[in-house]
């Protein structure tokens, strides 16, 4: 089989599993103990206002109607409008998206730039106490949940020492909540309250990248040409970056397409302990206030970007190692 | 003692009960042959040292959740104060331990629970979540994968399908809206981690038999006249047993912290003491802010050294089955 047939699979591939998604997420929420329509309809309403609602929303519609609009509605990204605020769906994802993924860029960046690194020099160091201590610090990093360890941190440096703000992603007063998204996020306060939680995140995920990099230099190592470098005379850190790390670098790229999906899949935790304004954290309190509609869509948002980037990562492995055959 | 069988079988001795009708002969055997990787492997793996003291780690708080109500001083869940629950705040006891002026070890929260007991009784939840979960993930996950790589073809075809679709899954997520949909349970996070969580031993082990099946000792029982069945439990099982085991011990440690994560949020189960739901309480009196730190600090230290002993003893496992990363 050619490229051009798996890129074609392998996009069907994608569009069939979000529709599984999407199906699954329809029939969950028909689970839902209680009255079958309170998951659209809010019950404080008046019975009339109540009435008119499921009569617009089409409620009173077979099954399969609604499953086809579901679906329709899914296609052009309405996902109805929050019981809660009365917002449309697609605006409090607009607005809270982008606030997880600042936060998520910047850990990765910073676990990766640090990952790659210490994975490189622990691979070339096999052996010794250097490689035992970062296996060890990267294992530690990866055990201890996210979530206490903010938790740690907020009590020392929030609560005991006054460094670093409570929650949040602004201080009240500071005209953060009034100004551009952009403006926000190059302020000195918004530093102020990004530090502690992409520090954390930054920490955890630091150890994937690690252990990865790691194996795959002790791999890339062993092979013939590290050899032919050495009986050139290359200097070893030459070898070390130059020819060893550069061709240990290919399962990280796609690991970290992959890690990154489920990154913004999982900011759930980290978002609800330092209350950072994110699409995790606001899944979760849709999901506690029962406001179905933010909770559907906030997580179509999660999955599909975890289906997406996983697809990228298929792609790109393709594209980035020539030696890849598809069959 | 392989010596000594050999001289006296033949080497078809695994095969020959195709013809005869001795069934627990044929169950013996198929046991046999799993105790012996397990046994060697064994063996392999508690040569080291950080082995050793996971493993002790883990014996030691499987010890504590079997005998809880004899080691725990008090009542998880019983308040400690009589009468007027209007300010609870001032009431929170300092832990005995440094010093305080109380009889509990570790202080109480400021719903007046003991927080010494809570950490005793946490220790069950968080191992049955682990060790239940981990089980049955790496138990369905051996066998689709063991089935979809031995049939191939329209079988693996549908198996995969199914794992690529849970691949797509947010693990936090799904079980936050599955444990909603269900009720906050542990018998249903334990359910919900289980869906989600064989997809990735049903991956390796389904790459790992799709290679076994061509190697000639399968090749060899096919044309012996092997079922199906046999192949499957006494060919390719055993060999990739040392997987199941290695994503069974990451299992425990994943199931553990997702529990912990769960609970956390607030969809822990009410009626059970847990690491996660002690964590959760604490944040909602805000004990970070008064600075109660005996109440927060101690389940996340259990959650930290029951997590690092399971990846400990996967990777010191890893490193038996895949030489090359040592």
């Amino acid at each position: 089989m050619g490229k051009a047939s798996f890129v074609v699979r392998r996009t069907l591939q994608l569009v069939v599993t979000l529709w599984a998604v999407g199906t699954v997420l329809f029939g969950l929420f028909r689970l839902m103990p209680g009255d079958p329509t309170s998951y659209v309809v809010s019950s404080q309403m008046t019975q009339e206002a109540r009435q008119q609602l499921i009569e617009s929303y089409g409620l009173n519609d077979a099954l399969h109607v609604q499953y086809i609009r579901f679906l329709e509605n899914l296609v052009v990204l309405n996902f109805g409008q929050s019981f809660h605020s009365n917002q449309p769906v697609t605006d409090i994802i607009a607005t809270y998206m982008p606030n997880t993924l600042v936060l998520m860029l910047t850990a990765f960046i910073v676990a990766y730039a640090l990952g790659i690194t210490l994975g490189v020099l622990s691979g070339w160091y096999r052996g010794s106490r250097f490689e035992r201590s970062t296996v060890i610090t990267a294992l530690t990093a990866r055990s201890v949940p996210t979530f206490y360890v903010g938790l740690i941190v907020l009590w020392i440096f929030g609560a005991e020492l006054g460094v670093i703000p409570m929650s949040g992603m602004t201080s009240l007063g500071t005209g953060g909540q009034n100004t551009g998204f952009l403006d926000m996020v190059f302020t000195l306060d918004f530093l102020r309250h990004l530090i502690a939680p992409a520090a954390v995140l930054g920490f955890y995920y630091m150890g994937y990248p690690l252990l990865i990099m790691r194996t795959s230099m002790l791999e890339v190592l062993s092979e013939d040409f590290i050899d032919v470098c050495r009986a050139k005379g290359l200097k070893e850190r030459t070898i070390m970056f130059k020819h060893a790390a550069r061709n240990a670098l290919l399962p990280i790229i796609t690991a970290a397409a992959i890690a990154l999906g489920y990154a913004v899949g999982g900011s759930v935790l980290i978002e609800t302990v330092f209350a950072w304004p994110g699409i995790g954290r606001e899944m979760v309190r849709a999901v506690l206030r029962r406001d179905f509609p933010v909770a559907q869509g906030t997580f179509i948002v999660l999955a599909s970007t975890i289906i997406f980037l996983n697809f990228v990562a298929d792609l790109a492995y393709g594209y980035l190692d020539p030696r890849v055959t598809y069959d | 003692m392989a010596q000594e069988e050999q001289s006296t079988r033949s080497i078809y001795t695994d095969l020959d009960d195709a013809s005869t009708d001795e069934e627990i002969n044929k169950w013996e055997r198929t046991f046999r042959l799993w105790r012996e990787t397990l046994k060697e492997h064994w063996g392999m793996l508690t040569d080291e040292l950080s082995v050793k003291l996971s493993m002790l780690t883990v014996a030691g708080f499987m010890i504590i959740a079997i005998f809880a109500p004899f080691i725990a001083t008090h009542q998880p869940l019983q308040r400690q104060f009589q009468g007027d629950a209007g300010i609870i705040q001032d009431k929170w006891a300092e832990p005995s331990l440094l010093g305080g002026d109380t009889e509990y070890l570790l202080g109480t929260t400021a719903e007046g629970f003991d927080i010494f007991s809570q950490l005793v009784y946490g220790t069950r939840a968080a191992l049955l979540v682990g060790l239940i979960a981990a089980f049955f993930t790496a138990g369905i996950g051996t066998l689709v994968g063991l089935v979809a790589g031995y049939y191939g073809g329209k079988v693996d075809d549908a198996l995969m399908r199914i794992v690529d679709f849970l691949y797509g899954m947010p693990l936090l997520p799904t079980v936050i809206v599955l444990v909603a949909v269900l009720g906050p349970d542990l018998w249903n996070i334990i359910l919900a981690l289980i869906i989600l969580q064989w997809r990735s031993t049903a991956r390796v082990i389904r790459s790992q038999s799709l290679s076994l099946r061509e190697r000639p000792f399968v090749k060899a029982a096919e044309v012996a006249g092997a079922g199906d069945w046999h192949i499957i439990s006494r060919h390719l099982a055993p060999n990739v047993l040392p997987m199941t085991f290695l994503y069974g011990s990451f299992g425990i440690a994943w199931a553990i912290l997702a529990e912990a994560g769960i609970s956390f949020i607030g969809l822990g189960d009410p009626n059970t003491v847990s690491w996660g739901t002690m964590l959760q309480a604490s944040r909602a009196y805000s004990a970070l802010s008064f600075g109660a730190w005996w109440w927060f600090v101690p389940p996340g230290i259990c959650i930290g050294l029951l997590v690092i002993s399971g990846f400990l003893i996967g990777r010191g496992y890893e490193e038996i089955t895949n030489p090359k990363i040592q």
